[in-house]
């Protein structure tokens, strides 16, 4: 049986991590090799970056930060951030990292994940979807330019679309719930948990050891993902999977 | 002490010899046959299709080479589809015949209720805690992406399996001879030890 993952994400702007990041025991808290090497150290399963660089030397500092995170940590890493072509994939495949997330570019141009995991193979494709609540339709619908947009699209069917393209990982996140540090958000993870075969991992709302034991549980999703509440210290990763597996999830 | 990482033209080599480097060994990534059999060690790494591999490998000698080194007891590690590569023939997109190092084949996951690939993080069981790679570690977690496993024909091959809805072929070893599944340099500090194991296997030299 798979292990439930822990995901801490940083957000990269023009090579820094960017949000504020609270370890005494680092060196350059703005560095995203070191920190990434740190939460290897503390037992994070995976890792995701978010480049938010707007300009060409911003991306091309990314692929440098791809390179160097590769030969510091043993574990796995996502990378995502304005990829729109599978030469943006290559680029940062070729670098050593694992997976490419795509979002804006996925909604628009669906052929895109079906390029990539053709090319990679479904492994590498992790399709990263937010999702807010709609009232008048009573379900989720898609949003992208970094949650500015409505796409018009409702979120189950979304999913579902993706994975028959090739997505092998759904990155989803609850702007509902996102910052909100009130937990995740149980009846949309477990709705796309239900629609689709690949795993989730679920984003946006952990502030509690609690919410994690729940998304895992009632929410189904394989892996959880959080930012500022490791960043900050509120939440140890050792501690969080201390309790997670006093609580019987099955965890590395 | 030099470990030669095979590289012929299948998948990223750079996380793999980090991670030697990182252990305390001198990567050389290569493909020249000299280079290989000067080496202490040898890693067969691999992403990709089967064939597209074997004819890879064929078309520059390399799947010579690797059977040379292997008669000669030289260490060498196969990962991922690196060991896959090791067996007899793999039915990956057509037949396909492999280096024949270990005997048996390579078999697509059964659809039914476990997703495929098998994709993150599993529990390793170790089945001979004696050999020289695992003894005095412990059972964990490591790193897995594959959608076809191995089932290896000589029982005593397999020295530690994971448990997929079946048990799945994870370690293997014979003589100087070794082949994970998973990710040792994406599998955290378990993988990083069993690395390091075969790293020391390198030093030490033929194991008989």
């Amino acid at each position: 049986m798979l292990a439930k993952r822990i995901i801490p994400c940083l957000d990269v702007k023009d090579g820094r991590v960017v949000k504020g990041v609270n370890f005494e025991n680092l060196r350059d808290a703005g560095d995203p090799v070191e920190l990434a090497a740190l939460y290897d150290r503390e037992g994070a399963d995976e890792l995701v970056f978010l480049d938010i660089s707007a300009s060409v030397e911003g991306r091309q500092t990314m692929v440098e930060v791809v390179r160097q995170t590769a030969g510091e940590i043993a574990i796995p890493f996502t990378v995502g951030g304005g990829i729109s072509k599978v030469d943006d994939m290559t680029r940062i495949l070729r670098a050593g990292a694992d997976k490419i997330g795509i979002n804006t570019a996925a909604v628009t141009n669906p052929q895109l994940i079906a390029d990539g995991a053709r090319r990679f193979g479904s492994q590498c494709i992790v399709v990263a979807v937010d999702a807010k609540f709609n009232g008048a339709w009573g379900e989720w619908e898609v949003y992208t330019h970094g949650g500015r947009k409505a796409s018009g699209i409702r979120a189950l069917e979304w999913v579902k679309q993706a994975e028959k393209l090739g997505a092998g990982e759904i990155l989803l996140t609850s702007m509902d719930a996102d910052g909100t540090k009130d937990g995740f958000d149980l009846p949309l993870t477990a709705a796309v948990a239900d629609a689709i075969r690949i795993p989730v991992i679920a984003s946006g709302g952990a502030g509690t050891k609690d919410d994690f034991v729940d998304v895992f549980t009632k929410g189904k999703a394989d892996a959880g993902l959080a930012a500022t509440i490791f960043h900050y210290k509120e939440i140890s990763i050792p501690e969080l999977k201390l309790d997670l597996k006093q609580k019987g999830v099955e965890i590395r | 002490m030099a470990i030669a990482i095979v590289d012929y033209g299948m998948g990223n080599l750079h996380s793999v010899s980090k991670a030697v480097e990182r252990l305390g060994g001198e990567a050389l990534v290569t493909g020249d046959r000299s280079e290989i059999m000067g080496a202490d060690g040898i890693i067969l790494p691999g992403v990709g299709a089967y064939g597209d591999a074997m004819e890879h490998l064929r078309a520059s000698g390399l799947n010579g080479v690797m059977q040379d080194a292997a008669a000669a007891g030289k260490p060498l590690l196969g990962i991922c589809l690196g060991m896959q590569l090791l067996f007899s023939s793999s039915e990956e997109h057509g037949n396909h015949e492999g280096l024949g190092l270990l005997p048996g084949r390579v078999i697509r996951f059964a659809e039914g209720d476990y997703k495929v690939p098998h994709m993150g993080w599993n529990r390793l069981e170790f089945l001979r805690k004696d050999d020289p790679l695992l003894a005095g570690l412990e059972e964990g977690h490591v790193y897995f992406v594959h959608s076809y496993h191995v089932l290896p024909e000589t029982k005593t091959d397999l020295l530690a399996v994971t448990d997929y809805g079946q048990k799945v072929t994870a370690i293997v070893g014979r003589g100087s001879v070794y082949g994970m599944q998973f990710h040792p340099e994406k599998s955290g500090e378990l993988g990083m030890d069993l690395l390091g194991r075969f790293l020391s296997l390198c030093g030490a030299g033929v194991r008989k």
